[in-house]
């Protein structure tokens, strides 16, 4: 995978992850055309399409959009689940997860994608083993916060 | 709206308050959070932004020490504010002071601001690497992989430099958490995709492939990915990862959908690491071990029967994840192409998914069987689907679904159904969207091309491609439907009849007007015996388009009515009449008025005979490949005209361009110019449309393609080698004529720069490099006037001094602006070790008393090859001669045969060459030998030499 864009249905973006390197300049160009292009297709179109050499893989839940982009000879529907599979982690990590929480703790939004995707392939496929390794670093946060008081 | 849930839930929960901080909650960051949300204008947020910014700079600038909590909540703003979109230029410094802390908190937060914005500020990545350094070695798994996870996340050059080494040992160690082992392997992959040349496996290749092995799912899958990887670029050293593979893949096949616990996905077991592993054995070919294939296509026929059994859930990730499965392994079956019976069940499957109501299945069946069409074994199961893709093509809600309904079209076409196909296509194209139209408009042309058994069907799909889709037409299209035309004689009446009526309309696409002007003043004269279509009729045709074209296609015009005077003497009056009037002798285009009093002048003045041999009918164009062919190529990649390329190799008689072979100087032959006088206007250049995707290049010579970012090299003629004077470089900017003298160890070259454009070229610069070992130097090098004019040419001398011989050529390359683009060209100048020959003559005793000195095996080069030119004698007598030996008559006991000798004169010594050629005009072959006393020259000069005859 070469970088994960979420986005909101006004295009507000939520969280960009790139893996792979590119200026700053040309990442806001990116965004901006895939959010434009997303936004503009109908709710029963196709989840795929292709775009400069890569294809773009994208699933809308509620009010925001993931959208993937992968190399051509990468797997659309696995793509498909591994959005799917993101958004059940926030899920079960937040409490049925909603945008706000995105938005207001994006930092652990960061943290749980880092353990499921790295690199941007699949590190660990299993809820249970990711949560762990998150819930685990919550813990010591907790406990850093005793320290600091 | 941000407070729905992102998943359904048919829950009467009522709906929560978002977690508005988790863990350790950092309330100044919620705080500006909201108020930036709160903001009623965008103005109002930049305003709250900049009061924030400056706000954290006086916190970091300011005398009092902050503590970690105020350090990590103002690093979080900062990146807040990035994500934003607004740019951060200061706060790295900090962000490595928290990642450098040995409190997770302020640790993770370090990293994950240094990951966002990366930098590549030396100093700062010093003390970063530090950081990280510390981290890896720490033995705190959590930190350890907080440091990989960074790692992974910039994957600069530097962190390569400085890790690279260590990380493989930590993968492969036993006493590495498990969880360390996944950042780690996919560490080394991020690595390995921006630096390969650091990431060496060597002694761990074989512990890294064992981790295929690895009891813990999470490993397997983290590591395949690494894995996939490097097999790629090292297939033999990881080739036994395929028996392992394979043995993973049966064991999570045939297991039960609950064995595998958390891996299983929606009663899908392990969906993700068996899509690795079938990518994985894509890497390769099929096992050679009967035992290990046969358990794969055990597997495979498995996933095969499994998407026939009905569904464990209802759940669109069941079957998601299952057919994502199913596709990677048709994948892997069309990888193969090896097992028909797969291929053909593959087809059938795929074929039920073109009718599902899925549209993502739709399309990925499409996309799939596109593919299978490409497979002999396949092809015929994939055509039974015509109607299902054709309606496919008209019915599909979703532009993506039709495009790959047309591709499938294009893959499955072949002599059987090109009529129907190309008759769909058409018909599609008059409502077809915006997008895909100049796609479909090639795909179209070449299928026509391809497939056309009569000529006259040929020609009407591209008349009727330009009159459905004439803005879709490009050069390339209307440049082939000539060619074809003038290469083929029976089609020339009918086309010359086609266009005269499609030029009836009274709006007709000004694409039809060039086809139209060109084909007739070609063989406008095969069908003036009609008195509808006589000569003044078809000039008045053609001329009451004139006011509505542009300029590259009046022009085109002017040469067509020029045409008519030498075929139709009738029409010379009329036609000079136009020629003479202002609108055309003074029109303020130079191209326009040249062509208007040229022609005229011509006209007047010149012989019907004269006339006739300006004027002659054009020759066939050599046959190359088409430059359709070449565009959609370079528009879609190589792998999109593979179906294409199959045909091409089991094509039979009857094509239209069967038979031609490459002209041996293709590479600096101009392309069929549109024009009928071979004068070529600058002006299709310069008034190239904007259009997206255009190609103003030249696609018939790779010599063309100029603005081609790689900067290809371009080869050396080889006609230069026997000759010293002519066109090197021609493309539809510039032009670079050569002249060349050569005495002794001595040469020099005129290059003339000639611009064909109008405007002027902006920084125009030249250099001269000798690669390699090349020896010859260059002593002196005019410089030029930086800018060259339209039109204009200018010259450069170049001194050439050989020191010792040599076998590359020097290198020039030029780099100038032309509409902005940066043009950049290298070509080899035609330097070659026979222009430092000087002839000897010698008596028939002495040539054979020398030849017998030069007896040592090195000494000789021989090479027997068959003709590519012209066997006649005086054309080779003029080759030889233009080498630079002397030609000795009477010296071969056979007539036959051909020798010469000659000197090479170099800086350092004298090298004595001795040459004999001998042809066989029965068998079209010749045996070259050459005799010299030193070994690289007789090597180097049988080389040259073997490729001019």
């Amino acid at each position: 995978m070469q970088f994960m864009l979420l986005f909101s249905r006004q295009g507000k973006l939520r969280l960009q992850k790139w893996y792979v390197p590119l200026s700053d300049k040309e990442k806001k160009k990116i965004t901006r055309e895939l959010v434009q292009t997303v936004l503009a297709r109908k709710p029963k179109m196709c989840s795929f399409l292709e775009w400069r050499d890569l294809k773009i893989v994208y699933k809308r839940y509620a009010s925001l959009y993931f959208c993937c982009a992968i190399e051509d000879q990468d797997n659309e529907l696995i793509t498909l689940e591994i959005i799917h599979r993101y958004v059940e982690l926030l899920d079960k990590y937040f409490g049925s997860v909603c945008e706000l929480d995105i938005i207001f703790n994006f930092e652990k939004a960061y943290f749980i994608l880092d353990e499921f995707l790295l690199g941007g392939e699949a590190q660990e496929t299993s809820k249970k083993n990711v949560l762990k390794a998150i819930e685990q670093a919550d813990l010591l946060q907790e406990l850093n916060a005793f320290n600091v008081n | 709206l941000s407070c729905c849930w992102l998943i359904h839930r048919h829950s009467d929960k009522p709906a929560k308050m978002p977690a508005v901080s988790k863990g350790d909650g950092m309330r100044g960051l919620a705080v500006f959070i909201s108020d930036i949300r709160n903001c009623k204008s965008k103005e109002a947020e930049i305003k709250r932004i900049n009061k924030e910014l400056a706000n954290i700079r006086s916190k970091f600038k300011g005398d009092k020490a902050l503590d970690g909590y105020s350090k990590k909540k103002y690093v979080c703003k900062l990146l807040f504010i990035f994500l934003l979109g607004h740019d951060i230029d200061f706060g790295h410094m900090e962000a490595v002071n928290l990642l450098s802390s040995n409190k997770y908190t302020e640790k993770q937060i370090g990293y994950l601001f240094i990951s966002v914005l990366v930098n590549s500020n030396s100093e700062l990545i010093r003390l970063i690497n530090n950081a990280i350094k510390n981290d890896l070695s720490s033995r705190n798994p959590t930190f350890m992989c907080l440091a990989l996870h960074c790692i992974a996340n910039v994957g600069s050059r530097e962190m390569a430099e400085a890790f690279a080494s260590e990380i493989p040992r930590i993968l492969v160690a036993g006493d590495t958490m498990d969880s360390v082992k996944q950042s780690a392997a996919l560490c080394l992959l991020r690595l390995y995709k921006t630096s390969p040349d650091l990431v060496l496996m060597g002694e761990w290749t074989s512990r890294v492939v064992h981790l295929l092995n690895d009891q813990h799912m999470g490993v397997v899958t983290a590591a395949i990915s690494l894995i996939t990887c490097l097999s790629q670029k090292n297939p033999d050293e990881f080739k036994t990862c395929v028996s392992l593979a394979v043995s993973r893949l049966s064991r999570i096949v045939s297991s039960a959908s609950t064995d595998l616990q958390d891996y299983t996905y929606y009663f899908v077991p392990a969906p993700w690491l068996s899509c690795k592993l079938l990518r994985l054995l894509q890497c390769y070919p099929p096992p050679e071990d009967g035992a290990v294939k046969g358990r794969l296509v055990e597997c495979l026929e498995t996933i095969l029967n499994k998407a026939q059994e009905p569904p464990k859930s209802k759940k669109v990730q069941h079957s998601n994840a299952k057919n994502a499965i199913l596709f990677e392994a048709i994948s892997l079956i069309i990888h193969y192409d090896s097992e028909p019976n797969l291929l053909v069940r593959a087809c059938n499957q795929l074929g039920q998914f073109l009718q599902h109501r899925e549209t993502n299945l739709r399309y990925l069946a499409l996309e799939s069987m596109c593919t299978l069409a490409s497979s002999e074994f396949s092809h015929e199961a994939v055509k039974t689907h015509i109607e299902t893709v054709i309606n496919a093509l008209k019915t599909e809600r979703d532009v993506s679904v039709r495009q790959r309904a047309a591709d499938l079209l294009y893959a499955m076409c072949d002599r059987s159904n090109a009529k129907q196909i190309v008759a769909e296509m058409l018909s599609y194209l008059e409502t077809a969207d915006y997008s895909i139209r100049e796609e479909m408009v090639l795909k179209v042309a070449i299928l026509a091309e391809k497939y056309a058994v009569d000529y006259s069907w040929y020609v009407d799909t591209i008349l009727n491609l330009i009159r459905i889709a004439g803005d879709y037409v490009s050069e390339e299209v209307w440049y082939r439907v000539i060619q074809i035309v003038i290469n083929r004689d029976d089609v020339q009446g009918y086309a010359a009849k086609t266009v005269f009526e499609a030029l009836q309309a009274p709006a007709c696409h000004e694409n039809m007007v060039k086809v139209g002007g060109y084909i007739l003043g070609e063989f406008g004269n095969l069908i003036a015996g009609d008195p509808r279509s006589s000569p003044l009729v078809q000039f008045n045709l053609l001329h009451s388009k004139f006011h509505l074209c542009s300029v590259p296609t009046r022009a085109l015009l002017l040469s067509a009515y020029i045409k008519f005077i030498n075929l139709f003497p009738e029409t010379k009056a009329t036609i000079q009449e136009v020629l003479r009037c202002d609108s055309q002798i003074r029109n303020s285009d130079v191209e326009l008025q040249q062509r208007a009093v040229e022609y005229l002048k011509l006209s007047s003045i010149a012989s019907t005979d004269v006339l006739a041999t300006v004027l002659e009918e054009m020759p066939p164009f050599p046959e190359r490949e088409s430059s359709i062919l070449a565009k959609l190529k370079k528009k879609k990649g190589p792998g999109a005209v593979s179906v294409t390329e199959l045909e091409d190799s089991k094509r039979e008689g009857g094509e239209l361009n069967g038979g031609g072979d490459r002209g041996p100087d293709t590479a600096s032959t101009p392309s069929p110019s549109a024009d009928l006088l071979g004068i070529r206007s600058a002006a299709p250049v310069g008034a190239a449309p904007a259009s997206a995707g255009s190609l103003l290049v030249d696609v018939f010579s790779e010599a063309g393609d100029i603005s081609s970012l790689t900067n290809p090299l371009i080869p050396l003629p080889c006609r230069f080698v026997c000759k010293n004077n002519g066109v090197l470089f021609e493309n539809q900017l510039l032009q670079i004529g050569i002249k060349s003298e050569y005495r002794q160890n001595l040469g020099r070259m005129y290059l003339f720069y000639g611009n064909k454009t109008s405007v002027q070229f902006a920084s125009f610069t030249t250099t001269v490099s000798c690669p390699g070992e090349l020896q010859s130097h260059i002593l002196s090098m005019h410089l030029l006037e930086p800018l060259v004019e339209g039109g204009a040419q200018i010259q450069q001398v170049l001194n050439i001094e050989c020191l010792t011989d040599f076998s590359d050529a020097p290198l020039l390359n030029i780099k100038f602006r032309y509409g902005g683009a940066l043009q950049n060209l290298t070509l080899k100048l035609p330097v070659t070790i026979n222009k430092f020959f000087q002839p000897t003559e010698m008596t028939s005793s002495d040539f054979f008393q020398r030849w017998k000195q030069l007896s040592q095996p090195q000494q000789e080069a021989q090479k027997i090859f068959k003709a590519n030119h012209s066997m006649d004698t005086e054309v080779l007598k003029a080759k030889l001669l233009g080498l630079g030996t002397a030609l000795l008559d009477n010296v071969d006991p056979n007539p036959e045969n051909y020798v010469c000798a000659g000197v090479i004169q170099t800086k350092g010594q004298q090298v004595g060459c001795l040459l004999r050629l001998e042809p066989n005009a029965q068998a079209q072959m010749y045996r070259l030998t050459l005799r010299c006393s030193k070994d690289s020259v007789s090597r180097r000069l049988c080389e040259l030499l073997a490729e001019q005859f």
